[in-house]
This record gives C-alpha cells, sequence and structure tokens, in this order.
C-alpha cells in the first residue's frame, strides 16, 4: 500500500504549528492592544449633543471658571450638569435669536430637561467622587485634558482601570496646588515631583497602599 | 457527542459572561442625572417641593438668611464679624461667579458684558457705596434686573463672603497712600519694578 501523504507533509505538519502558536499570539496582541484602542473606550470620539457646545468658546474665549457651571464638583460625587437657568444666565441676553439655542430656549420655557449625551460614562461598579479629588488637589484637566481646546466636547483619556491607577500609585506625580484646581494648560512652578511629594503630605493624601485598595473604587 | 457538549458549554458560559458585563456596566439602578421613563418628564430624580425644610434648615435668623431684619428692612451691618478667611473665600467665589460680567475690580466691564449683556452698574459709584450689606446679599439670593439670582451656586455663607468682598473691592478703590501704614509704604511699586 502506497503512502497518503508525501514526505514533505512532515514540515508543513511542523510548520502549521508554530504558525498556530504565532497566530495565537498575535490574536493575543490584537485583543490587548483593541481593549485599550480609543474604538474600544471611546476616547477622543465626539460625542453628538443636541446644542454644540463649545467649552473651547466658553472657557477658553470667556474666560469662565469650570465652576461657574459645574457648581456641585466641591461638594458632590457628581460635577453637574448645568441646569438650563445657568445657560439662561447670559443666554437671556446674548445670542437671544440663535436657532442653535433653541433647544436651550425651549428647555427653558417649558421646564424640560435638555438630553445632553453623556461623554464620560464610568462603569456602574465604579465608586468615583468628584468633590474628593478636587479637596486632594487632582486638577480638572489632570483628567479631562485641555477642555479649554475642545471644540466640541470628547473624553481625553480612556478611563480604564489602569489609567486610575497610575495616579492611584504616585499621586505625587499629578497633584496640583488647590488654588490651580481648575487652571487649564498648568505648569508646575518647579519639580513636580517634589511640589508632588510636599502636596501629598500637606493634603494627606493616603498612602498607595490604601489608594490601590480594591474597596477604595470597587464599594 | 462529548465534544459537541463541551463546545456548548462553552459557548453558553462565553455569553454568560458577555451579558454579565453588561449588566455590571450599566445596572439598573439611578446615578445623578441618569433619565427614568417612569416619570413623565423623563426625570429619575424629584423636584423638591416648593416650601420644603430639609433637615437642620429652619434658617430662623432672618437677617442671616435672607439680609433683611423683621420688619423687611435690609440690614446695614454684616450679621458676623468680618475674618480674613471669609474675605478671601469670598473672593475665592466672586472670581467664580461674578467676573464674567462685574470683573475683577467690579466696575461692571466682565467678558459677557463686553459680548453684549447689560452693563451692570459699577460697584464703585455713592448709590452701591453707602448700600446696606444686606443690598449685596439680597441681590444674590433673588436677582435684580438682568442678573439671575445665584441662591442655586452660593450658600447663604458664600453669598456673604462674596457681600463682604464687594465692601472690600470698594475700600480698594477709594484708597489712598495714608490708608497705608507708614512702615509699608516703602513696598508700594516695588512688586512693579521687579
Amino acid at each position: 500500500m502506497s503512502q497518503i501523504f508525501h514526505h514533505t507533509a512532515n514540515y508543513i505538519a511542523k510548520m502549521s504549528l508554530v504558525l498556530l502558536a504565532a497566530l495565537l499570539l498575535f490574536a493575543g496582541w490584537v485583543m490587548d492592544r483593541g481593549s485599550r484602542s480609543d474604538f474600544v473606550t471611546r476616547a477622543e470620539m465626539v460625542r453628538e449633543q443636541p446644542v454644540p457646545f463649545s467649552h473651547a468658546h466658553h472657557v477658553g474665549g470667556m474666560g469662565l471658571d469650570c465652576r461657574y457651571c459645574h457648581t456641585s464638583v466641591e461638594k458632590s460625587s457628581f460635577a453637574n450638569i448645568p441646569p438650563t437657568k445657568i445657560c439662561m444666565n447670559c443666554h437671556s441676553q446674548i445670542w437671544l435669536t440663535s436657532p442653535t439655542l433653541e433647544p436651550v430656549r425651549a428647555s427653558f420655557r417649558d421646564n424640560t430637561s435638555i438630553r445632553w449625551t453623556r461623554v464620560h460614562d464610568l462603569p456602574d461598579f465604579v465608586y468615583f467622587n468628584h468633590s474628593i479629588h478636587v479637596a486632594k488637589g487632582v486638577g480638572c484637566e489632570t483628567c479631562h485634558g485641555r477642555v479649554d481646546k475642545m471644540a466640541l466636547t470628547w473624553q481625553q483619556n480612556s478611563l480604564q482601570m489602569e489609567w486610575c491607577l497610575n495616579c492611584h500609585r504616585n499621586p505625587e506625580r499629578y497633584v496640583r496646588p488647590r488654588e490651580f484646581i481648575t487652571t487649564m494648560g498648568y505648569q508646575p512652578a518647579g519639580d513636580q515631583e517634589e511640589i508632588g511629594r510636599k502636596l501629598v503630605a500637606e493634603y494627606h493624601i493616603q498612602n498607595p497602599r490604601t489608594l490601590t485598595s480594591c474597596n477604595t473604587c470597587h464599594r | 457527542m462529548r465534544t459537541r457538549f463541551q463546545l456548548g458549554v462553552l459557548v453558553l458560559s462565553v455569553a454568560a459572561l458577555a451579558a454579565c458585563r453588561q449588566d455590571m456596566h450599566d445596572q439598573p439602578k439611578f446615578i445623578p442625572l441618569r433619565p427614568s421613563t417612569f416619570f413623565s418628564d423623563g426625570r429619575s430624580a424629584r423636584p423638591i417641593i416648593e416650601g420644603t425644610v430639609a433637615r437642620g434648615h429652619l434658617d430662623e435668623d432672618t437677617a442671616y438668611y435672607t439680609g433683611k431684619d423683621a420688619n423687611g428692612k435690609l440690614v446695614a451691618e454684616f450679621p458676623f464679624a468680618v475674618t480674613k478667611e471669609i474675605l478671601l473665600r469670598g473672593q475665592n467665589r466672586f472670581n467664580i461667579y461674578c467676573t464674567p460680567c462685574h470683573d475683577y475690580t467690579g466696575s461692571g466691564n466682565g467678558m459677557v458684558v463686553q459680548r453684549g449683556f447689560r452693563h451692570p452698574p459699577s460697584y464703585h459709584i455713592d448709590r452701591l457705596r453707602n448700600a446696606p450689606a444686606g443690598h449685596f446679599f439680597d441681590v444674590i439670593t433673588n436677582g435684580l434686573g438682568a442678573m439671575q439670582d445665584y441662591s442655586m451656586q452660593l450658600t447663604p455663607e458664600d453669598r456673604w463672603a462674596v457681600a463682604a468682598y464687594i465692601r472690600a473691592l470698594q475700600y480698594s478703590q477709594e484708597a489712598s497712600i495714608n490708608d497705608v501704614p507708614a512702615a509699608e509704604r516703602a513696598q508700594l511699586g516695588q512688586g512693579a519694578a521687579k
């Protein structure tokens, strides 16, 4: 009885094992990169909004402080989306006839909510509190990026756990004095790590062991 | 037969895990401003009924919480001792909420006014220099003219702090060299010379 396979089939069989291993490694690499990609984290992706609100104009151009609109950021877990009344503080007289702002005026007239699209959406199993971050010297810009340059709003960072841990492991690399919390384009007056270490002590920021404990964020 | 069973288990467990992930990410609970289909206005949080008094907020001290005395007359003086901490807090809040229109000196040439908002009166006119302290508290609480009220943004404590800072701004514009202690006059102008 003659052989069914030619003897080169041995090499093909062996090579296919190597190829399979390479393919698995490649698939692993793609999944690893993919799970961190902007496509998955939705970072740097502009969300469509009912009104094309420009932070670049309001913060960069007019110089409004973040807290003018996001009033609860220092007191609450949530940096509130401003109620329509805050828009109308100025837009009761400015851009009165603009069709772009009609949804804002309609919301004010009818006492209905504007349905903004959420840009930063943490998973519900994460406990996050804005007020403590602000109180401990984490600037708005540190997480949200140069909002004063965003014509339409996007999420600057991945908001993935490894990204949170960058700072929870080494807060001294990121914290700034409280008076510069809302400053955009902040430059530390000296060496960041040196200033950071002083601030960590001054603001009683807890040690990385506590900050990276599971139940600090998952409770 | 056995491999098919294993494959089935694998597929089911992957599907279960995927579904689990989504449930945990978007749990059926209401976080702030998450919409609801239950109420007709689409909001999950209910507006506070008018006249609601929060526990510990009976606010019986009319002078402190309205800026007016029992007869409805604006209080002339601050109903507390103004300290440096209060002034600094007032400056901080003033710079956030008031400067867009009133600008950093209180003359009323803020950025929003430059873009077409009605010009508010300068703080440095006689009418406002002589205004009772309660006037500023009352305007922040209830608004005046084109200005909306800022009672949501500023707590009563903060409103008084801002009012105190406005007084400080008024004094700052009337100050003369005689107001500076003689020992410190030499320092004047040195910052600019540097």
